[in-house]
């Protein structure tokens, strides 16, 4: 049962995971991939199709450009036969996790038993040589800034990417915080030691210090190993309702809690603390959902889009104090696979590849079940914290396993 | 507005005359009745900013109300274009053709409301002197119907 009640009163639990291949330029269609996963994780489950009544994904089929969603919910109920009795396809959510807390909802209300939730892209074939920006460049039909945010505001200006617009905020932080290069480095050589244990990582072989300090520039201070790597590859887990998992094969994993907040509005630069994002709104309301704290946390699944959002995150959720994430990471052994806070132990988005954000906890998922092979975290971790999300984007998940 | 003398200092780069660093082409804002004071106050020497009528508060980007303190009294004003440098990083990666790297983004954050940020680029100074804190004024590079606010190191007039 759930250690805490939390906001779903120990109802909502994960029943199974799963994952296509994933890689750069595979060539292969989004909806594939997407139902690649989809039924490893109805299989992983224990479950067949027939069984599957909710689904729930972000962002939808309405991609604002090519490869960042391979698949609409609508597509997976179609191609698998599935008689949706709750389903959602939304980017206005908490971020890319959002789908997956608005599952767990439905389940604790007994608007459906199994939700299989997704998140695909196929960003590495659809966007080629040219990267996202590079895509957008062309501008709309009218050779135009998309009149969207935050594009219409930056893209004026060059600033086409997160990259630029987290860029900024980094450097602020930096100049506030004392924030080093070195210790931003820390997220990336970590993720790269844990990426070559694991097998579909992106990038295996071995990433060092002076390979970072001496990478190129993409946008200061960010090197080209703080931005993670655009993939092809889809995640999907499956959110069943407690009661629905007897005689299931994987222990079910609680979803203890969800953060979901959204406090400042949704834009990237008119935050009145630069050095904050939406990941401290979401981690607020999580941590007000539930009894568990920071310090019961096992070990920890935070988005790494760019290296800086890992930081964010940790002091966002509270595994150290504001301003001081450069030099809790700095101590590379305290995040690693043997550390206190095992940190993004598949290699994360910036060595596993560009998942966006389900990957994260799809690992957190694996690792409570013990099945994380070469990686996984000695001592049985039992509880995981998961965040996604960069900018006004976030939310957060907190899982245990309670078998 | 107080500043309202000083801003006839302030002029758009004249058609013809290239502000530094000026890119071969840039992506372009579309002009919408919330946002067209704002990317073409420059035609008038202007840098215009919503400002809410009830409060006296700036606000960006445009919207239909004062997201402080939610009347619908708000209107674009002439702001002083003086600022300072909040946040910024020098791009790097050639996202578009004809506009090359490097070149800073920043945000500026306009003297009057501290916390009301304009993001544009710093123009007219080394990418080596540009800092957090930095005083910075305003001035405008005109693309078809649009004046883009950009922003130089103030003592650089």
């Amino acid at each position: 049962m759930s250690m805490s009640g939390g906001p779903f009163g120990g109802r909502a639990v994960i029943s199974g995971v799963g994952q296509s291949q994933v890689g750069r330029r595979l060539g292969r269609d989004g909806l594939e991939l997407t139902l690649e996963a989809c039924l490893r994780a109805i299989e992983h489950a224990g479950l067949v199709p027939a069984d599957i009544d909710g689904v729930a994904t972000y962002p939808g089929s309405f991609a604002p450009d090519p490869g960042f969603s391979g698949a609409g919910a609508a597509d997976v109920v179609t191609s698998l036969g599935i008689r949706a009795r709750w389903y959602l396809g939304s980017m206005e959510t908490a971020g890319q996790l959002g789908p997956v807390a608005e599952a767990c909802l439905a389940v604790s209300a007994g608007l459906a038993d199994h939700v299989v939730c997704f998140r695909s892209v196929w960003e590495s074939t659809a966007q080629a040589d040219r990267g996202r920006a590079g895509v957008l460049a062309g501008g709309n039909q009218e050779g135009r800034a998309p009149a969207i945010e935050p594009y219409e505001r930056f893209a004026p200006y060059g600033a086409l990417s997160a990259a630029n617009w987290l860029g900024m905020l980094a450097q602020r932080y930096m100049h506030d915080h004392g924030l080093t290069r070195e210790q931003l480095a820390q997220i990336p050589l970590n993720a790269r030691r844990n990426a070559a244990l694991n097998p579909n990582a992106v990038y295996r072989t071995p990433l060092t210090l002076d390979d970072y300090m001496s990478a190129r520039i993409i946008s200061t201070p960010f090197c080209l190993y703080d931005c993670d790597v655009p993939c092809d590859g889809a995640t999907a887990v499956i959110v069943s309702r407690r009661e629905a998992t007897a005689g299931l094969p994987q222990a079910p994993l609680t979803v203890e809690s969800a953060g979901t907040g959204l406090f400042e509005g949704s834009t990237w630069d008119q935050r009145p603390d630069l050095t904050t994002m939406a990941a401290h709104d979401a981690a607020e309301t999580m941590w007000e959902r539930t009894k568990l704290s920071p310090s019961d946390v096992d070990i920890a699944e935070l988005y790494d889009g760019f290296s800086y959002l890992t930081l964010q995150w940790l002091e966002a959720l509270g595994f150290c104090e504001r301003g001081q994430a450069g030099r809790f990471v700095e101590d590379a052994e305290r995040i690693s696979l043997d550390g206190d806070l095992p940190l993004n132990t598949n290699g994360g988005q910036l060595s596993g590849g560009r998942l966006h954000g389900m990957g994260l906890l799809h690992e957190a998922c694996v690792q409570l079940w013990g099945q994380a092979g070469e990686r996984q975290v000695a001592g049985d971790p039992a509880i995981a914290a998961v965040g996604a999300g960069g900018g006004p984007i976030a939310g957060c998940l907190l899982l245990s396993r309670t078998d | 507005m107080e500043d309202v003398d000083q801003l006839s200092t302030i002029s758009p780069t004249p058609p013809g005359e290239a502000t530094p660093g000026r890119p071969a082409a840039r992506l372009l804002p579309s002009l919408r009745p919330l946002t067209k004071d704002f990317w073409t106050g420059g035609e008038h020497g202007e840098l215009r900013v919503h400002r809410c009528r009830a409060c006296g508060r700036f606000f960006h980007p445009p919207a239909p109300i004062c997201v402080r303190c939610q009347s619908f009294d708000v209107a674009p004003e002439a702001v002083s274009g003086r600022g300072t440098i909040a946040a910024f990083t020098v791009n790097h990666q050639p996202w578009l053709p004809k506009f090359p790297p490097p070149y800073v983004v920043a945000l500026v954050e306009i003297e009057e409301e501290p916390g009301v940020r304009l993001p544009s680029n710093i123009i007219g100074c080394p990418h080596s002197e540009v800092e957090i804190g930095m005083r910075v004024e305003v001035v405008f590079e005109q693309w078809e119907d649009v004046w883009l606010p950009l922003f130089r190191p103030e003592a650089a007039r």
